[in-house]
């Protein structure tokens, strides 16, 4: 059963500039982000991801096409009519205020009863873990602090929807998966929906129930995370999302013919002429002379720690890299310049089109 | 990757600045030093006293023209502020448009034109005003005081809101606030350091005026600088020398307070 809609883009079109040099920044964007879901908008810088954040917050109008909350369009609506909030990049949090101040700021806006306003900002802040700093300056708050005063401040109208446009790429790696546990939590807590944004493709996939990948101005595929790994739509989102070898081949009838030689049994797939997409961690090692392995030779080894990368070449010189998981004592035994055969782990082989 | 550049490597350029300093500041030390004297004369020492202190304190004129410096300085700043707060928020808190440029210009034109253009043309305009209406008050210096006072009052305000993070008032929005209420709230508090420093570089910038003040007063409304200007056309006494260091005593302490209000930003 699927939850009903929380927030919707229905065409969305937004340029900036005019005329000749008008840059689409979301060209026809359409996505239905469903109640209660962490959706994240994955993509590069420029993508467009922010500028759909910002139509939803109500920041920017779209050039065209609507903007629907539980069904109702909201398009016209200022940002302060929208029961949506924003943890921004920044934190943008109002350095003249306390740490209170800032989390009861949009609760005192809407004109709430003083006691209500003291209740729900003990709360929040005692959500986030810093009711020991209720009457701190924001400016006194180390970066990891702010970043929670930011939730806070953000959460504390209870929203309808929560956007979070790339709230944790200032902190540093440690404290940043902290902060990914404690997101997942706090949106567990309140079941508020959470749109978040990043270019980060693990914080992606490990956050959320459903992923929109973009690009150039267009959301190429959604889905969760685990459809959008093993299943990439296109060569786009197999190389953005993960590593992945690509091979040029031909596909008849169930016969896949690899341009650097070889032949591959897979199921379903465009047929023509075709990229054939496998993980790394799905290629296998095995002895060159084995019936049916496709031939290579040893480039490099590059050594991880949990795995070693091993950098191949076939027959026409195409690399193929293949992920080893180290095993607790045995060294492989492999070196570059040695013969090897591979093998694709069955189901792994993604047929692509374009 | 060699040494910067460092203009003390230069020959003789302690020198040139102790030089400068002491055009700069040997005058007004002299002056300072001569408010103190005990003798009649302007350049002769007679010992310390606060004679010319307490002759400056008792004397009538003195004290009208002081009170009406501060009347048409406190008046000139606050409306001066005023504008310059609104000229500043028009300037930077919208979509840039067509003339933007010009009307930066525009503002600030007392900061371009030479004082004495502008004292000539205030004349000619209040006197046929005075023709018209018969009004004679300080409200034409208090209005021409405001006029040439708003360019000093709107560049601070403007570098305040200018080094102002823009996301904060979208915050502000973002969090149910209309568009007074994030001016009320969030604008106002953070530039409230560059409107006090605004008024208070305009109330001394009033406080010091000759040029203007001279074309536009009418007969008894003489300002501390005409009072002290007419005094030396007669007989210079120390008298003039202790008005001179209490006025840069009150300047130099306003413009201390402005310095510790806009290097504290953010």
């Amino acid at each position: 059963m699927t939850a009903p809609t929380a927030v919707e883009a229905r065409n969305v079109v937004k340029a900036f500039g005019q005329g000749e040099v008008a840059v689409r920044a979301l060209d026809d964007v359409s996505v239905g982000i469903r109640r209660g879901e962490f959706f994240t908008l994955l993509g590069p810088s420029g993508c467009g991801k922010t500028t759909l954040l910002r139509l939803i917050a109500g920041f920017e109008a779209p050039t065209s096409g609507t903007i629907l909350l539980d069904g109702r369009d909201i398009t016209a609506d200022p940002p302060n009519r929208r029961p949506i909030n924003t943890v921004f990049q920044s934190y943008a949090l109002f350095p003249h205020l306390t740490v209170a101040e800032n989390v009861g700021f949009g609760l005192r806006m809407q004109g709430k009863p003083r006691a209500e306003i003291g209740n729900v900002t003990a709360r929040m802040l005692a959500l986030v873990r810093l009711e020991a700093l209720a009457g701190r300056r924001v400016a006194q708050l180390s970066g990891g602090q702010q970043q929670r005063v930011a939730l806070a401040r953000a959460l504390a109208p209870q929203p309808r929807v929560l956007l979070l446009d790339e709230p944790l790429s200032a902190l540093d790696l440690k404290l940043r998966k902290e902060m990914q546990i404690e997101l997942k939590r706090l949106q567990h807590e309140t079941g508020i929906t959470f749109v978040f944004v990043t270019h980060d493709q693990e914080e992606a996939l490990t956050m959320s129930d459903r992923i929109g990948v973009m690009s150039a101005g267009r959301i190429l595929q959604i889905g969760p995370p685990r459809e959008i790994y093993t299943r990439p739509a296109n060569r786009f989102v197999a190389s953005f999302i993960g590593e992945t070898n690509f091979l040029p081949a031909r596909h008849a009838g169930g016969r896949v013919t690899l341009e650097a030689g070889g032949e591959l049994a897979v199921e379903g797939g465009p047929e023509g002429q075709v990229t054939v997409a496998v993980r790394p961690e799905q290629v296998r090692l095995v002895p060159p002379d084995e019936p049916g392995a496709l031939r290579a030779t040893i480039r490099n080894l590059v050594y991880f720690g949990t795995d070693t990368h091993c950098h191949l070449a076939l027959a026409d010189g195409t690399e193929v890299v293949a992920r080893l998981q180290s095993s607790a004592s045995d060294d492989p035994g492999l070196e570059p310049g040695q013969p090897a055969g591979l093998r694709f782990a069955p189901g792994a082989v993604q047929l692509l089109g374009d | 990757m060699g040494r910067s550049f460092d203009v003390t490597s230069l020959p003789g350029v302690t020198f040139v600045a102790g030089l400068a300093f002491l055009a700069l500041y040997a005058p007004i030390v002299t002056l300072v030093a001569y408010s103190f004297n005990d003798a009649n004369a302007i350049s002769v020492w007679g010992g310390f006293s606060f004679r010319w202190y307490e002759a400056a304190w008792a004397n009538r004129e003195v004290q009208s023209a002081t009170a009406r410096s501060l009347v048409i300085a406190s008046a000139a700043s606050v409306i001066a502020t005023s504008v310059a707060t609104m000229a500043a928020l028009g300037t930077t808190r919208r979509a840039a448009f067509r003339g933007q440029t010009f009307i930066y210009v525009a503002i600030n034109q007392p900061l371009m034109v030479p004082e004495i253009v502008t004292a000539v043309a205030l004349l000619i305009v209040f006197a046929s005003v005075k023709v018209a209406t018969g009004y004679a008050g300080l409200g034409y210096l208090i209005l021409a005081h405001s006029a040439f006072c708003i360019p000093f009052a709107y560049l601070p305000i403007r570098a305040r809101l200018e080094g102002m993070d823009l996301s904060l008032e979208t915050a502000a929005a973002d969090l149910y606030a209309n568009p007074w209420q994030t001016f009320r709230h969030v604008t106002l508090p953070l530039l409230a350091p560059g409107i006090v420093a605004g008024a208070m570089l305009a109330f001394v910038i009033s406080l010091d005026d000759v040029v203007i003040t001279e074309f536009v007063k009418s007969a008894g409304q003489d300002t501390l600088p005409t009072y002290m200007l007419g005094q030396m056309r007669r007989a210079i006494t120390p008298e003039v020398n202790a008005i001179s260091t209490a006025l840069l005593g009150l300047t130099v302490a306003l413009l201390t307070v402005f310095f510790l209000l806009t290097r504290k930003r953010g």
